[in-house]
């Protein structure tokens, strides 16, 4: 089988083993919280804070800091909690935030990438970040172990508050009249899914973080019925979507964040047929 | 008799409204209060102050006698993002101990028995597995109702709660509150249009219309 001899040549690269455990770890985060975000209409939340950390990241290789995560992280998880934790009670406010802060943001950094350009090839390195076309085979040991620890810590999080989190997100009013600490606990979400955000453009890059959020929990959803077993299977389809996206796009040399999402979409339209065929019969 | 709850000059609104202005009332435990009036008369946003889901522009609401946010159960109305959510009746019921505890990973024996007495109450036993957006707007206000009364120990707030239900699941559904009422000395306050039906079962009635804002 020269294609399985392929895939274990490849797999000797320290880069292409980073790649696999970086993506695994991602695309389970992502899916865990999509389904409350989702849930909660803020599936745009993704795609704005993805571009706020483009932006973010634009100020960080202008400043030529040593890690960009240490700018990129703080910017995102502060505007996440702006977006979250402010006008829960006025939708269309929260909305038009998302979208005035996302386009700002994204044009901020543009301009930054472009006046203050350290490499001759602008245009390549924005497509890079957006994309994350190769980004993430070019992870560092360093990288990877930031992300592990990260998204361990946001597993953790998910698993211990997940009543909590499905109380919230079921019905967030009467979760705040019979004592929850409903503020607290948005307060959460908004952290975690800033973390989410920006360990998720490492794999997919900024403009596809959201098909990251928002498709495994759409799949999940057509199908399944109950909370759990929508949050377990997001999770499952997500990191499964994932892992076969690397393994095409190494073999085929295709970008990593597209072909990811490609699967993504695949799989939504398989669970769209079989909720429509289970509708019929 | 002994206040619950003391609302002191309490002035509620929204935007740049108020909707309740000045109002000093009292809801003594052992009540049985309904909340009667027009569209857009407040007793809604009064409600919601009481629930703590509004800060009051001015003035107070304060529980009293020991009383605590987790001691209350809440019957809000069914939400647009409640219609189309993937959940189990029996999930949505449980989640109602929530606020019982800070850290609650998962649910004990007597938990889930007390979640499955409160859907025996409100006959949605059948439908613990069921999931929510399948059901019809009457089950889907008695799988609310129940999770209301598996929180509930001492004070029950119920916002219009026999919208969408036939006459029959109606009258079962104040059997439960009368019921509740007398035996285990539950506390009452119920928004409701059902004027005829406040008159023979509330204890007090609060009404809305007369009130001049």
């Amino acid at each position: 089988m020269p294609l399985f001899d392929t895939l274990l040549y490849y797999l000797d690269f320290p880069f292409v083993r980073y790649a696999i455990v970086v993506g695994v770890l991602v695309s389970l985060c992502s899916s865990l919280l999509g389904v409350t975000l989702v849930l909660k209409r803020y599936s745009y939340i993704g795609d704005g804070l993805s571009h706020v950390a483009f932006g973010a990241l634009a100020v960080a290789s202008v400043l030529k800091l040593s890690s960009n995560m240490f700018i990129i992280l703080p910017v995102t998880i502060a505007v996440a909690i702006l977006l979250l934790c402010t006008g829960k009670d006025a939708r269309v406010k929260g909305d038009a935030a998302i979208a005035m802060v996302s386009v700002s943001a994204l044009a901020i950094g543009y301009l930054l990438m472009n006046v203050f350009s350290t490499s001759a090839n602008v245009s390549g390195d924005v497509c890079t970040t957006l994309f994350g076309s190769t980004s993430i085979l070019t992870l560092k040991a360093s990288d990877v172990y930031l992300c592990a620890v990260l998204s361990v810590a946001v597993l953790v999080t998910f698993v211990l508050f997940y009543h909590k989190i499905f109380s919230i997100t079921f019905d967030e009013h009467f979760a705040k009249a019979t004592g929850v600490h409903a503020a607290f606990f948005n307060l959460l979400i908004a952290v975690i899914t800033a973390v989410i955000i920006v360990l998720a453009m490492n794999l997919v890059g900024a403009l596809l973080v959201s098909a990251l959020v928002v498709f495994p929990a759409l799949s999940a959803m057509r199908v399944f019925k109950s909370f759990f077993s929508v949050t377990v299977a997001a999770a499952s389809l997500s990191v499964a979507c994932s892992l076969v996206g690397i393994l095409i796009a190494i073999l085929a040399g295709t970008p990593v964040g597209s072909t990811i999402v490609a699967m993504d979409i695949v799989a939504f339209l398989l669970c769209y047929i079989t909720s429509l065929v289970r509708g019929r019969s | 008799m002994s206040a619950l709850l003391k609302c002191r000059q309490l002035t509620l609104g929204y935007g740049n409204k108020d909707v309740v202005r000045d109002l000093d009332y009292d809801v003594n435990a052992g009540d049985y209060l309904c909340i009667v009036g027009r569209n857009g008369s407040g007793k809604t946003t009064f409600l919601r102050g009481l629930a703590g889901l509004l800060s009051p522009r001015s003035g107070s609401v304060e529980l009293c006698d020991g009383l605590k946010r987790n001691q209350i159960g809440f019957l809000p109305q069914i939400t647009v993002v409640q219609k189309d959510f993937p959940a189990t009746v029996e999930e949505i019921v449980l989640s109602a101990f929530q606020g019982k505890k800070f850290f609650l990973p998962f649910y004990g024996r007597a938990q889930r028995e007390r979640a499955m007495e409160s859907m025996a109450l409100t006959r949605t036993e059948s439908l613990a597995k069921s999931c929510f957006r399948e059901l019809s707007g009457g089950q889907k206000q008695r799988v609310l109702l129940a999770r209301a009364l598996t929180a509930a120990e001492r004070l029950l707030l119920l916002d219009e709660p026999v919208t969408g239900l036939d006459p029959e699941s109606a009258d079962s559904m104040y059997r439960i509150f009368a019921d509740l009422h007398r035996e285990k000395n539950m506390t009452i306050v119920m928004v409701t249009h059902d004027i005829e039906a406040a008159q023979k079962e509330a204890s007090r009635v609060l009404d809305f219309n007369s009130m001049t804002v």
